[in-house]
């Protein structure tokens, strides 16, 4: 009886050593990722918190702990207003639009037809173009003199826009731009999501004579609808963290009518050297974005259809 | 037909930017749509004005970089997740899921401040080393490691093979297809950042092709758009080939991760 | 060749529930040992438990009379094969068979010429280069027993290895698995679901039903003297006919109308009360003219060349199956006269379906 308890707690024994040697080498695999999360990712989002309740000097060294005062002054700024109604308007203008033309591509490069493959890369082409290239073409196309755009304007009779350059469509602007840019990588995802469908569900479909606009309805939009989650929320997500087209387009101009919240961070930090405030608005940003992720799986829950 | 137009309208601002990047000054004022000639003059003084094969190098380097880091850390980090049983492994995986909550842009002060106290500023490793760890690339290939059978860890725990040898003997080459798409992925990603490079580089040096194209357009060249298209062309020919040459890959293997 | 020993092994993966109770057996070296059971039972349970990649929850497993609860699978010295045979899908057969080898030591030259040896046993020379993909389900199979072969561990596990085959393949690699744990003299533990399996490979065999050992023994015995009603149905094709039935004065009635007398001896020993009462199709028989027999109706017929199977209503809810040689002409609703070979009757007690063993068979037969 002794000797088989012996035996047991040596099991025992000889089983910890084991978990514990489980879980160092779990954790060595697990070692490197977790080490850059914490900090390049963890830590400065503690310390931007911690930032946004201080005034800083010109190095972004704490020196007054003040509370909420950055925050009180950005509600009441103007600059920050303006900042954040650019920001909200960008992402109306360009997560919708953005998703329904991807969508509408990917349903017609849906279709099995000879050469399909060309549509296909010619869609997802600009999934290969870097903002700063893209932005430097679409800078061309609306260049008000010698932009492809304005001369369009200019052979229909009607007078040229300063694109970039009038508070009015500056913005607009730059939300068709960045609707082109990031229409490869949703138009790609989408395409891969209707090419999950089940094809029988069509063929059913054909067989009991449903008309195509009932198809696309019934059976392709709500099966689709994982995917388009999916791209909604990397898009909403994308579209409150532009900074590269508003860079090289406007500068936040003009009038600081582009001046999206991203851009607003980075001017107060490494422009203005207000680490507080540039701080407080990062902290803003991140709640914001939370909320809206949080928001969009509440209701994706609901709406999505999983297969 | 529908398809036709809305093909050309999507390419037509690549296509124009080939197009300008060979016409003559003159021929770009007056707003032509097809060169007389393709002249490669554009070129040369591209090459000529700005350090765009050192931009390129650069890019090229901090792409291949982290690509490299990413899929390691990456492929690792699944592996524990998939392969390895200890305490507190759920924990850290939604650790792993919090992290995508985290915009990287809210993030860039202190960033910023780190890279610079760790005298990385205008360097390869600035440039690189924060972006190794990423979670959605641990998902995707979390989800892929899953679908191979347990039976091959334990046939492989019988036969007393290592884990590690495990991972790069038998998880990794059976992974390759998955692997290739996120190293495709995250060679786009990495070759197209714009705002970190921005940040952490203020020399010739160690400039990436981006910022190479932002000074292009800033300079008194701006004016000489074909010179600025060839530039253009330069920074988008490698991405472009590769995205043509991955597409299928990209798509399937982006869609699997997107979906669960 | 490897003795393995289980005494009182429990298993629970939740540490509410046990999934396996107290199992108590030993297998012997050279032994092919075959544990059977309904899916779901806990054989794949206790075959991992042996093979090391589940944890013992309290018990003692022995190999060669050393404790091994605590050893890594490669420390226990054995080899496995997988229902799904898991091979390394982007390695050729030569590399999936010799992969892992360098662990034990053995040369790159002797891992060639073992590779080699196993591959003209199993007849697998001319796949050497081949990736899995490109062969065949039972090729694959073999694969895996060359696998498991080549590391010359003496003790070899296989959990379900054939359910993957087509009916005559399995048939087939039956025999060849058989013929193989003879010539190398492994001590195998088998595990499956197919009683068929079970009969004819095994030297002893033990029945599991809900992580409760049924029985153990050789599979002859099993057959013959089934320990209980779970063994007396699940072994065997078609399965023993049970029913219930009555002691009455010294006859026992089944279904109110079929008699049998039993003698004092068996009387004794039953009771008085309800048993169950079990027969195996092949001893009903049509009754002789001057057998005593009774009426029943055929229901279904078939019939397979050497023998019919024919399956009748037995009282109210019950349908039996007899099995006779050759090829009855008996028709479906036609009514037949049978009688039931009453030496080999089985009495099992009605609560907990125990065999209730009796040595003397009845005296004289007398029906309805
Ligand atoms: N990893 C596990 N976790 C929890 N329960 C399990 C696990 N594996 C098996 N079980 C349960 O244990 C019982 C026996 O399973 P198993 O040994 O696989 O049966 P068999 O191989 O006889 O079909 C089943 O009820 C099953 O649900
Ligand atoms: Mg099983």
């Amino acid at each position: 009886m002794t000797t088989m308890q012996h035996e047991f707690t040596a099991d025992r024994q000889v089983e910890r050593k084991r978990a514990w040697s489980n879980w160092a080498t779990g954790m060595l695999f697990l070692l490197p990722s977790l080490l850059l999360f914490g900090v390049f990712l963890f830590y400065p989002m503690v310390r931007t918190v911690y930032l946004s309740l201080f005034l800083t000097d010109s190095q972004g060294v704490p020196i007054v702990f003040v509370g909420w005062e950055n925050f009180l002054n950005l509600f009441q700024s103007t600059s920050f207003q303006i900042s954040a109604k650019a920001t909200a308007l960008f992402v109306l203008y360009t997560v919708p639009a953005g998703i329904v033309l991807a969508t509408a591509l990917a349903i017609l490069a849906n279709q099995k037809l000879r050469g399909i493959g060309l549509f296909r890369t010619m869609f997802s082409a600009t999934m290969g173009m870097s903002v700063a290239a893209s932005s430097v073409i679409w800078m061309f196309l609306f260049n008000p003199s010698i932009g492809l755009f304005n001369r369009i304007l200019a052979a229909l009779n009607i007078s040229g826009v300063q694109w970039l350059l009038d508070p009015q469509y500056a913005l607009l602007s730059v939300s068709i731009a960045t609707i082109w840019m990031n229409t490869g990588f949703a138009f790609l995802i989408l395409l891969g999501g209707l090419q999950n469908i089940d094809q029988s569900l069509y063929e059913s479909a054909r067989i009991a004579g449903v008309s195509e606009s009932c198809k696309l309805r019934k059976i392709t939009l709500p099966m689709l609808s994982p995917t388009l989650f999916f791209v909604t929320t990397v898009s909403l997500i994308n579209a409150f963290q532009t900074f590269g087209q508003i860079d090289l387009l406007t500068k936040g101009g003009p009038m600081e009518s582009t001046n999206v919240i991203v851009y607003s961070i980075y001017k107060d930090a490494f422009i203005n050297y207000n680490v507080g405030s540039a701080s407080a608005q990062a902290v803003l940003l991140f709640v914001t974005v939370l909320v809206v992720t949080v928001l969009q799986f509440k209701i994706g829950e609901r709406k999505v259809h999983y297969q | 037909m529908t398809l036709t137009v809305s093909g050309l309208v999507m390419v037509f601002p690549i296509l124009y930017a080939f197009l300008i990047s060979f016409m003559q000054g003159g021929e770009v004022l007056q707003g032509s749509l097809w060169p007389e000639t393709f002249s490669l003059a554009n070129y040369v003084s591209a090459f000529e004005r700005v350090p765009l094969l050192t931009y390129l190098w650069n890019s090229l380097l901090v792409s291949v970089l982290i690509m490299a880091g990413q899929l390691i850390l990456c492929s690792l980090a699944a592996f524990a997740f998939v392969f390895t049983e200890f305490k507190g492994r759920e924990w850290i995986f939604y650790l792993f899921i919090s992290t995508m909550m985290i915009p990287w842009e809210a993030t860039m002060v202190p960033n910023f401040q780190t890279v610079q106290s760790l005298g990385w500023l205008n360097s390869y490793a600035g440039l690189t080393i924060p972006f190794f760890a990423m979670a959605f690339g641990t998902f995707l290939l979390r989800q892929q490691f899953k679908t191979i059978p347990k039976e091959l860890y334990e046939a492989s725990q019988i036969a007393g093979i290592s884990k590690l040898r495990f991972f790069t003997g038998v998880v990794l080459p059976v992974a390759k297809t998955t692997i290739t798409t996120l190293a495709i992925y995250s060679f786009l990603t990495a070759w197209n950042m714009y705002l970190w490079p921005l940040l952490v580089t203020n020399n010739e040096a160690n400039r990436t092709v981006q910022i190479g194209l932002k000074q292009m357009q800033t300079q008194e060249i701006a004016s000489d758009w074909g010179v600025v298209m060839a530039g253009v062309v330069m920074v988008i020919l490698p991405t472009l080939i590769l995205l043509f040459a991955g597409q299928k890959r990209l798509q399937e293997g982006l869609t699997q991760g997107a979906l669960k | 060749m490897r003795k393995v020993e289980l005494k009182g092994i429990t298993k629970s993966y939740d540490g509410k529930q046990d999934v396996l109770k107290a199992i108590d057996v030993t297998v012997e070296p050279g032994e092919f040992f075959v544990l059977v059971g309904p899916s779901g039972c806990g054989k794949s349970t206790m075959l991992r438990m042996i093979a090391g990649l589940e944890s013992i929850t309290s018990g003692e497993l022995a190999l060669d009379g050393k404790r091994a609860n605590a050893l890594t699978p490669s420390e226990r010295d054995l080899s496995m094969v997988f229902q799904n045979y898991a091979l390394y899908p982007h390695l050729s057969v030569e590399q999936n068979i010799t992969f892992g080898l360098h662990v034990k030591k053995v040369s790159k030259r002797e891992q060639k010429e073992r590779c080699k040896e196993v591959c003209g046993m199993l007849g697998l020379t001319d796949y050497m280069k081949r990736k899995p993909r490109e062969l065949s389900g039972g090729q694959r199979q073999r694969v895996a027993l060359a696998r498991a072969v080549v590391t010359q561990a003496p003790l070899c596990l296989m959990d379900e290895p054939l359910s993957n085959l087509d009916a005559k393949l399995r048939a087939k690699m039956r025999s060849e698995i058989r013929q193989l744990q003879r010539k190398l003299g492994l001590t195998m533990i088998y595990v499956t679901h197919d009683q068929t399996e079970a009969m004819t490979m095994a030297d002893r065999m033990m029945i599991l039903s809900d992580g409760d050992v049924q029985q153990i023994g050789r599979p002859l015995d099993v057959y013959n003297n089934p320990a209980n009603t779970f063994v007396a149905s699940f072994i065997g094709s078609p399965p023993m006919n049970l029913i219930d039935a009555e002691m009455k004065d010294s006859v026992l009635v089944a279904d109110g109308h079929w008699m049998t007398p039993v003698t004092a001896a068996m009387k004794q020993k039953i009771g008085s009360g309800r048993v169950t009462l079990g027969v195996r199709p092949e001893h009903i028989s049509l009754a002789k003219d001057s057998e005593p027999g009774f009426l029943v109706q055929v229901a279904n017929v078939e019939v397979l060349g050497t023998e019919t199977l024919v399956t009748f209503d037995f009282g109210e809810a019950t349908q039996w199956i007899a099995k006779w040689p050759g090829q009855s002409s008996v028709q479906p609703g036609e009514q037949i006269r049978i009688c039931v070979d009453d030496r080999h009757l089985a009495l099992f007690s009605a609560e907990k379906g125990e065999r209730i063993v009796c040595e003397a068979a009845p005296v004289k037969k007398v029906s309805l």
